[in-house]
């Protein structure tokens, strides 16, 4: 919870890891490569004082995140996406289990989610019930740039891809997060074209898909298809330190999303240990568009951050909210083009 | 001009199909080496290691072709990539073909072709809008723009009406009307303010991304920051 000049904000941080990139966990230089990647987007994009060495930012501990996400942070829930990239590091990135390890030793505070693959057919299958049975999963992150011996990629709208999505749909996990974004790349194959989420989110209306990055570096296409399916939502994680070192770049991301979508799909995330949610929060919530771009994107009020950051996502994950940090009230206020997200009724 | 001069120039035709800007000016180009006045080493850079591979590949491509036009011998070795290897061999195998086959170098890969198109698109769209912005600014009334000529938005606004020029010499479009969509049809005064709504976002997103590509190539290789 974070308070501010007599209002308070319930926080939901959408988008969390607990990694290995340490060298002893590298397989390869791929393995290498992505985890420096990660540090020049930290380093590049964090204040001075929030930033760490390599060495660190590579393996960080347990104590660490609590600390920096609960204690000092003012996260209420946060949500553990996990990223395998088996290819790249000897017991994966951040797999469900080592993610899920971890919260178990901190009741309450993380929602763990899981993933699956298309491409490791009905043993995989059998896996994602596995993995629901033990971990009651309410979402999963997808990489669908991810690579797999010689294939570099897949799409939502393959045909294996679909079995998935319906095991989901039939588990109950409804928050389906996909990576669509920047460091993960397929040879040769657009890794940005949101084109698939389009069709799946069509095909599965019960399913919720959460975009992440919200589609950056191709904002415009993720705004389209947000405005043409209701069950699209945007995250946060990788647009939100803008809000540092090029706000007003921050303005024109925040107005383009609440003009196309809306503010009630749209999810606060930290993507930490790349950012941190202490400054991010912060910084969101002193946030105003800048003077002379309100006459294009208007202004960003109390409760529309008040859903961003912690509101909307509770609705997704069936989060209680204590009564005081809630708002009553339905309707978004942006008048946006899209339509707003279902009633919760009507999918139940 | 000396030879490095001319190299510079060359490689200043070079753009990045994404961010719609000459790579010499996002700072790919690390390094320039021209010896006997006719054969040159090029060494590109990019922000980071896991740069979009099919980018990366069309801007080697690219600085090979631009240079090849003006060197016997050219060398482009794009560094510290995930992929350097692949493409550096990729595109100097190529290149060797393309000399049969002279000035069709990406023919190889129809996947890269129609990447590179949807980009040139897009660069056109955000052309309009910015041109859509200057003729306002030069005081043309919004609901008029749909009607003006193309000979009306050259003479009104020359620089963001040139920029709009070399997009429609890249899509092949000869349209007397200022306003067009990538086909070449004119845009009605009915759809034109949607069109042009949804080209401010795409505006937005390209220039988004220059400046936060610009700043973690600056990170990567500890460049003073640009202003």
């Amino acid at each position: 919870m974070y308070s501010k000049d007599g209002n308070s904000y319930f926080i939901v941080d959408g988008h969390t890891h607990f990694w290995d990139g340490s060298p002893a966990n590298q397989i390869n230089r791929y393995g290498e490569g992505f985890i420096k990647c990660f540090y020049d987007y930290h380093s590049n994009l964090s204040p001075e004082e929030y930033k760490w060495t390599l060495d660190h930012f590579e393996r960080y501990s347990e104590e660490d995140m609590v600390h920096d996400l609960f204690e000092v942070g003012y996260d209420d829930v946060a949500i553990l996406q996990s990223t395998y990239l088996m290819d790249w590091y000897v017991n994966g990135f951040n797999t469900t289990q080592q993610n899920g390890e971890m919260a178990e030793r901190h009741p309450g505070r993380f929602i763990v989610n899981g993933r699956f693959d298309p491409r490791d057919g009905e043993n995989g299958l059998a896996e994602l019930e596995r993995l629901h049975e033990r971990w009651q999963l309410r979402g999963v992150k997808l990489y669908t740039a991810e690579w797999k011996g010689e294939s570099k990629g897949w799409k939502l709208s393959d045909p294996w891809a679909y079995r998935y999505l319906e095991k989901c749909a039939e588990l109950g996990i409804r928050n389906i997060h996909v990576h669509k974004g920047p460091t993960v790349y397929p040879m040769n194959r657009d890794a940005f074209d949101v084109a698939d989420v389009d069709d799946a989110a069509t095909a599965f209306p019960t399913l919720r898909f959460i975009v992440e990055h919200v589609g950056l570096p191709r904002l415009e296409d993720f705004c389209w298809i947000a405005t043409q399916e209701p069950n699209v939502y945007g995250g946060l994680a990788v647009a939100m330190p803008f809000i540092h070192s090029r706000p007003r770049y921050f303005g024109q991301i925040i107005g383009e999303l609440l003009y196309w979508m809306g503010e009630d799909r749209i999810l606060f995330g930290s993507d930490y240990a790349i950012w941190q949610p202490k400054w991010l929060v912060e910084r969101f919530v002193d946030f105003q568009i800048p003077a002379d771009m309100q006459g294009e994107y208007g202004t960003i009020s109390v409760n529309q951050k008040k859903k961003i950051l912690g509101l909307n996502a509770a609705r997704l994950y069936d989060i209680k909210v204590p009564g005081e940090l809630d708002i009553v009230d339905g309707a978004g206020e942006s008048g946006a083009i899209g339509s707003t997200p279902e009633p919760e009724a009507a999918t139940a | 001009m000396t030879s490095r001069d001319a190299a510079w120039s060359a490689l200043g035709q070079v753009r990045d199909p994404e961010l719609d800007r000459p790579i010499t000016e996002l700072g790919f180009v690390a390094d320039i080496v021209v010896k006997h006045g006719s054969a040159v080493r090029v060494e590109l850079r990019l922000p980071t290691y896991f740069c979009a591979p099919n980018f990366a590949w069309l801007m080697v491509a690219d600085a090979r072709d631009a240079l090849a036009a003006r060197f016997d011998r050219v060398d482009v070795v794009l560094l510290e990539h995930f992929a350097s290897d692949e493409i550096n061999t990729g595109v100097a195998a190529v290149s060797d073909f393309a000399a049969v086959f002279p000035g069709d170098v990406t023919a190889v890969d129809a996947e890269l072709v129609e990447l590179r198109s949807v980009f040139e698109r897009k660069a056109h769209t955000a052309a309009q809008e910015r041109m859509a912005r200057a003729l306002v600014a030069a005081g043309v009334v919004s609901e008029s723009l749909a009607t003006l000529s193309w000979a009306a938005a050259r003479e009104t606004a020359p620089e963001a009406a040139a920029a709009v020029a070399r997009r429609r010499d890249r899509l092949g479009i000869c349209s007397t009307s200022a306003f067009c969509d990538d086909e070449g049809v004119a845009l009605r005064p009915d759809t034109l303010p949607g069109w042009l709504r949804f080209a401010q976002t795409v505006r937005v997103s390209i220039e988004g991304n220059a400046g936060f590509c610009r700043g973690l190539l600056e990170t990567r290789y500890g460049l003073a920051r640009a202003g």
